[in-house]
């Protein structure tokens, strides 16, 4: 058991708490930059998707997990960012006082991308996040069918359902969209957004933001302005999702609208809320179990009755079951078992269970107050 | 106007799913995102009995509503006692996740599968004029005719219900504060379980009176999507107000995919959903908030 002895305000907001930081996110470092040396070429595919969905999963981490808002219509920034990549990259873009169409370098493109998201997450936030709870979910839901249904009518842009090829990346010879050097871009940037989210979460907006998913009336109290940092947070959220989406644009190499569905929305809450609310480190666990989850079934079902495998419909349905398990069992989802298991070691053997016990709240109708 | 009739029809059919929605949010102020899901799975048990074992129409409909009724309760005891007192994000992700699982879970039942179905019903799909042949053409099937009918029957027993009757009137007040309720004598936990039963029937109800217009598939829980607008459009407590929103919303898609490009369809209800959030958050109906 270690204990922290505080000597300075400074130590609470320090990002690496004790020692034991530097060797055990050191050593993971180490693992993941070592990785595309050692593995093969479908893994390293498997862990740049990995990295990208983890992006979009901090993106509405933030937004679900600190700010409390919800939001089902996440794919939509996802495919805003994805589009926006696959068109400034393409065959060009005819800009006023450019005579030729102006094909765009990734540099730029990418941080355009999320922008564009970002600046749509600040159009529809700014008349949806007077709403709060449920009618936020409906509001943002309704935003995403709007943006699926205009990607795939916007034909002389989007290409509509027959779908629009993502050129490939180069530096020089080298192609950045394939492989090891993919690999390391994706990579590269799930760490800047990591960095930037924990440096967020310490700032005054950081906490504004946590203040207001505790209670909105205290934060206001204290005197956070609701809408600013509400707009921000969505603003956030929704440019990181776009950047995660402009990756994701290389990934597939090919776009259509039914990648950027409503279920992509529910799969990355489901991320959020099976990798557990309200840490980064939940973003990242939650990413693993919606890549690996398809992946263990497709093992699971040689060792399964036959009868049972080749049911259709198999993988959704322990999809939703897991989603419903963790809910009822640990809401807070793998990160909080993960907690858990370690104060279980740390406290050996006098673990209580009662130290994460939750609180129960009856529940209040928001329609009256 | 053969358009408003079109519309009025299926507005009746978003009105039915949205009156679960509503009765399900007015009493336990949760939001199910598998009441689609539940008029599936109405809809599938209708074609059971009617079609796999050859009841009558009437008698097979009405043992779905009632299995259904059973369905709602178990889904309340199994899925939502457990998170009740819970985040209501998490109870809203309990029921998507429920949605995933019967959505999924139909497909894999020996006899259901994941083809469409038909239930011959005693309704003709043939057009009845409405008005004498000198004032034009204005034509009603009815199988718009049973939808509608069954839509305003339904709605006077809810509304009754819920502003004549002991049991309804302890069901608002639960939805209005659990603990106050429970503090009344309300037992709150069983009134839940009761509205998710019921919630599931009039489900039930709408999925089999769909189920000549769009057949029975596992994925027609997606008609549940569209009666969101008009449960906002209602105001989401209101009853009366779910219904005309159901209306509005199928006249409003009717016309839209008559007059605007194709794609304004599809989208127009949701257009609408996101003008009332902002214009009008609670509604035509919903009661005022702070």
């Amino acid at each position: 058991m270690r204990f922290l002895f505080k000597t300075n305000y400074n130590q609470d907001i320090r990002i690496a708490k004790h020692s034991g930081y530097y060797w055990s996110y050191g050593l993971l470092l180490l693992i993941v930059l070592a990785a595309p040396f050692v593995l093969e070429g479908y893994y390293i595919g498997q862990m740049t998707q990995l990295y990208i969905i983890a992006i979009a999963g901090v993106g509405l981490m933030l937004l679900a997990g600190y700010t409390g808002l919800i939001s089902l219509g996440h794919a939509a920034f996802f495919g805003i960012g994805a589009y926006t990549e696959a068109v400034l990259t393409g065959n060009g873009v005819p800009l006023p006082f450019v005579e030729e169409p102006v094909v765009f370098s990734f540099v730029v493109s990418m941080p355009v991308a999320a922008i564009f998201s970002a600046l749509a997450g600040v159009v529809i936030g700014i008349p949806v996040l007077r709403l709060t709870g449920i009618y936020l979910a409906i509001a943002t839901f309704a935003f995403a069918l709007v943006i699926e249904e205009i990607l795939s009518r916007w034909e002389s842009v989007t290409n509509g359902y027959s779908g629009l090829l993502v050129e490939s990346l180069y530096i020089g010879d080298l192609e950045l969209t394939d492989g090891p050097p993919f690999y390391f871009l994706c990579l590269g940037m799930l760490l800047l957004v990591l960095l930037l989210s924990i440096n967020l979460l310490r700032s005054p907006t950081g906490r504004a933001m946590m203040a207001i998913r505790d209670s909105e009336i205290s934060a206001q109290s204290m005197g956070v302005n609701l809408a600013q940092v509400k707009t921000k947070a969505f603003a956030l959220s929704a440019g990181i999702t776009g950047l995660a989406g402009a990756l994701f644009a290389h990934k597939l190499g090919f776009l259509s609208p039914e990648s950027f569905t409503i279920f992509q929305s529910l799969e990355l809450l489901v991320l959020v809320v099976v990798g557990g609310i309200g840490s980064l480190h939940g973003a990242i666990f939650g990413a693993i179990f919606v890549l690996a989850l398809p992946q263990g079934l497709a093992i699971l079902k040689d060792y399964l009755p036959v009868a049972i495998a080749e049911t259709p419909g198999i993988e959704p349905f322990i999809f939703g079951l897991i989603l419903v398990l963790v809910i009822i069992f640990e809401p807070y989802g793998i990160y909080g078992r993960w907690l858990k298991i370690k104060l279980y070691f740390q406290m050996f053997p006098v673990y209580k269970k009662a130290t994460f016990k939750r609180q129960k709240a009856y529940m209040k109708s928001e329609r009256l107050k | 106007m053969q358009l408003v009739i079109g519309g009025v029809s299926i507005g009746c059919i978003y009105a039915l799913v949205a009156l679960g929605f509503v009765l399900i949010y007015k009493a336990t102020e949760v939001v199910n995102f598998a009441q689609g899901e539940l008029m599936m799975l109405g809809a599938f048990l209708a074609y059971t009995f009617i079609s796999i074992l050859g009841w009558n129409y009437w008698v097979g409909a009405a043992a779905a509503i009632v299995c259904m009724f059973f369905a709602g309760n178990l889904v309340d005891r199994v899925f939502l006692r457990p998170v009740l007192g819970q985040p209501q994000f998490s109870i809203v992700m309990v029921t998507i996740g429920f949605g995933y699982m019967a959505r999924s879970g139909a497909g894999m039942v020996p006899g259901w599968g994941t083809e469409t179905y038909a239930i011959s019903t005693p309704f003709s799909s043939e057009g009845m004029q409405l008005v004498p042949e000198s004032m034009g053409s204005l034509v009603i099937s009815q199988t718009d005719v049973s939808v509608i009918v069954a839509t305003i029957i339904l709605c006077a027993v809810l509304y009754t219900f819920f502003t004549h009757t002991r049991l309804g009137i302890a069901m608002q007040a639960s939805s209005q504060n659990q603990l106050a309720a429970y503090y009344m004598g309300i037992p709150v936990k069983a009134v839940f379980s009761m509205i998710w039963g019921i919630s599931a029937a009039v489900a039930a109800a709408a999925g089999i009176l769909l189920a000549p217009t769009t057949l029975i598939d596992t994925n027609m829980g997606f008609i549940g999507l569209k009666a969101f607008p008009a449960a906002v459009l209602g105001g989401f407590g209101s009853i009366p107000g779910a219904v005309i929103g159901g209306l509005i919303i199928g006249i409003i898609e009717t016309l839209a995919g008559f007059y605007l490009p194709p794609g304004f369809k599809n989208v127009a209800a949701y257009v609408v959903l996101l003008i009332v959030l902002v214009v009008r958050p609670q509604g035509l109906f919903g009661q005022k908030t702070g």
